[in-house]
């Protein structure tokens, strides 16, 4: 029982963390109709942000969990209005392509800055232990990750779903040109969903960073798993990106305790039986050609 | 007359190319052979992307693939050159064949993100499974035979190996050639520009796809092939997605909408990467800021931009 508790806790703490990073991915996609290449390499920035603040400044993590996302989003704001405003109105290949730009960016910038070494950060005293849960020890960080996880789900459903903010967004998303007839300053609402969607990814990687080493490779890393979530779970989707992400936490946390000889191939393995079924997703609409 | 013009400057150039291992060093031999062996990848690349327009970011799957091919056939069954580049063009077929079912059905974005991810599936194998590949680093140590069809060369003599790849790279791009001007050929741009409009002249856009696809799979294999001897080593390098990235930039930087754009971008790609990394190590950052400027104000490529321009002024 007490394996597969720790697997099951294992699973939710991944998934809910990919969760917080698909679904940026997932919003900006929803509206402004882009994959943005560089969401990995943003949230890569908010975790090597937090290094700098914590271990060279000296903040308390709670201070750069705060801070690095702003940063990240102020950037994201800059990206926006130096180079992809050019892009908005072309083909979609065009987006795809500039996104990749700013990834090749980033990384060599990440990498001219912090080095190609392995930079580590701590977790905060509060949650550096372990607890006694369902009769087996937990990391502390673990339950702090899923907390996070599930307070970003419902403040997002209910910034979706309750407030002017999210309705503009949803009515940007569904028909840009409607917003805009109804006196909605679109351009400002691409820009700040971008910036958004940065932020989000940033948080990740504040909360990825104690429980990973930092390296100019994980922002590739993770994209990668953002692929695999979005795809399992439906492009664009809210829902589908919490399925997926599950789905995916679940298949490492598994898998990694279960079957080690094939971990690395199984999260391809379960996008490929999706695909074969459900080629949209799970819960998304109109992928195919 | 403009045509006679561009003609006869290809035809210098294809001389210049021949001519090359008697007026040259052995630095610009390698950096030739480099230039036509990444030149055929991204035409390759090209195929699928400037006349079918499907992005793939995944395209090193298949060159990576032919590379280990070739490297393995090499090390244990020491067949002759041609024999091994006709099996790297065997196994990448089959492993587009795999990744493009799964993937051409899909439109441009999913396209995009799954090419990309079943590209680093095959470098994590790659990575991992070290009884075969040798992990990270790589497959080293063989050496090339004779060249088959009872002709024989040296291959081991940089200059001799240069001819062959000319050789090989020019009957590919003749082939790859042939299908873009083919009837197939028009029916993928037609495909690029209106997918809706070919699938209700009852044609099967998605057969297309994969098919192209294919061909597209099979020529980056052909070029890895070529490239696994050259380097000496087959490592899981050129199978990660900064590999993938290198047609798609050549594409881009040439021009993607002529046949010979990619093999422009691959020259101007390989110089300036000599160049550059002769004072900096952050190649990739230059590379990014290219591109983004490239995809921004230059969409049609250097040679794009510069036939535009010459057929504007000499009107």
């Amino acid at each position: 029982m007490s394996g597969i508790g720790a697997a099951l806790l294992n699973s939710l703490d991944i998934g809910l963390l990919l969760f917080i990073i698909a679904v940026g991915l997932n919003i900006v996609f929803g509206v402004l109709n882009i994959i943005n290449f560089a969401h990995g390499a943003l949230y890569m920035l908010g975790a090597y942000l937090a290094f700098t603040l914590i271990n060279l400044v000296g903040m308390p993590f709670w201070a750069a969990l705060l801070l690095a996302p702003i940063g990240v989003a102020i950037l994201a704001v800059i990206i926006d209005r130096l180079l992809l405003r050019f892009i908005y109105s072309r083909d979609v290949a065009d987006s795809l392509l500039l996104t990749f730009a700013i990834l090749l960016i980033i990384n060599e910038s990440v990498r001219v800055i912090w080095g190609s070494g392995i930079h580590v950060v701590q977790p905060p005293q509060l949650l550096s232990g372990s607890m006694e849960l369902l009769g087996s020890s937990v990391s502390t960080y673990s339950l702090f990750v899923i907390v996070v996880g599930l307070l970003l789900l419902a403040g997002l459903w209910y910034l979706f779903n309750r407030t002017r903010v999210g309705r503009i967004m949803r009515a940007a998303a569904l028909d840009r040109d409607m917003a805009e007839a109804l006196c909605i300053n679109t351009r400002m609402v691409v820009t700040g969903v971008f910036a958004f969607g940065a932020w989000l990814a940033a948080v990740g990687g504040v909360v990825a960073a104690p429980m990973r080493a930092l390296d100019p490779g994980m922002g590739d890393k993770i994209i990668i798993e953002s692929f695999i979530v979005v795809v399992i779970g439906g492009l664009g989707s809210f829902p589908g990106a919490l399925l997926g992400a599950i789905v995916l936490g679940l298949i490492h946390g598994f898998g990694g305790r279960y079957l080690p000889e094939v971990n690395l191939l199984l999260p391809f393995l379960g996008m490929a039986l999706v695909l074969l079924f459900k080629p949209n997703g799970i819960m998304g609409k109109g992928a195919t050609a | 007359m403009k045509t006679k013009i561009l003609m006869g400057l290809l035809a210098v150039a294809i001389a210049g190319l021949i001519a090359v291992p008697w007026i040259a060093s052995y630095f610009y031999i390698f950096i030739l052979t480099e230039i036509l062996i990444l030149g055929l990848f991204a035409a390759s690349f090209n195929l699928i992307f400037g006349y079918t327009g499907m992005l793939s970011f995944g395209h090193a799957a298949f060159f990576g693939i032919g590379s280990y091919a070739t490297a393995l056939v090499l090390i244990h069954l020491e067949w002759p050159f041609l024999a091994c580049l006709l099996v790297s063009m065997g196994a990448s077929a089959l492993l587009a064949l795999v990744i493009g079912f799964l993937s051409v059905r899909l439109n441009e974005v999913y396209f995009a993100m799954l090419t990309l991810a079943f590209g680093m599936m095959v470098f994590a194998i790659a990575y991992q499974w070290r009884s075969v590949t040798n992990g990270s680093d790589g497959l080293a140590g063989f050496t090339l035979g004779s060249f088959g069809l009872g002709v024989d060369l040296i291959l081991g003599n940089p200059a001799v190996y240069y001819h062959v790849v000319l050789v090989i790279v020019a009957i590919a791009a003749v082939v790859l050639y042939l299908v873009c001007r083919s009837s197939f050929g028009m029916i993928l741009k037609a495909i690029r520009q209106n997918p809706e409009r070919v699938s209700f002249a009852g044609l099967n856009v998605r057969t297309y796809r994969l098919v192209a696809f294919v061909i597209a799979g099979s020529f980056a294999g052909l070029a890895g092939g070529l490239m696994a001897p050259f380097l000496r080593v087959a490592s899981p390098e050129l199978l990660h997605w900064s590999m993938s990235a290198e047609p798609v930039l050549m594409a881009i930087l040439g021009g993607t909408g002529y046949f010979l754009g990619p093999f422009v971008g691959s020259a101007v790609f390989v110089l300036l990467e000599t160049w550059i990394t002769s004072f900096t190590e952050s190649w990739m950052l230059v590379l990014g800021i290219i591109l983004a400027m490239m995809v921004i104000f230059f969409r049609k490529g250097l040679l794009g931009t510069a036939l535009d321009w010459w057929l504007e002024v000499k009107k």
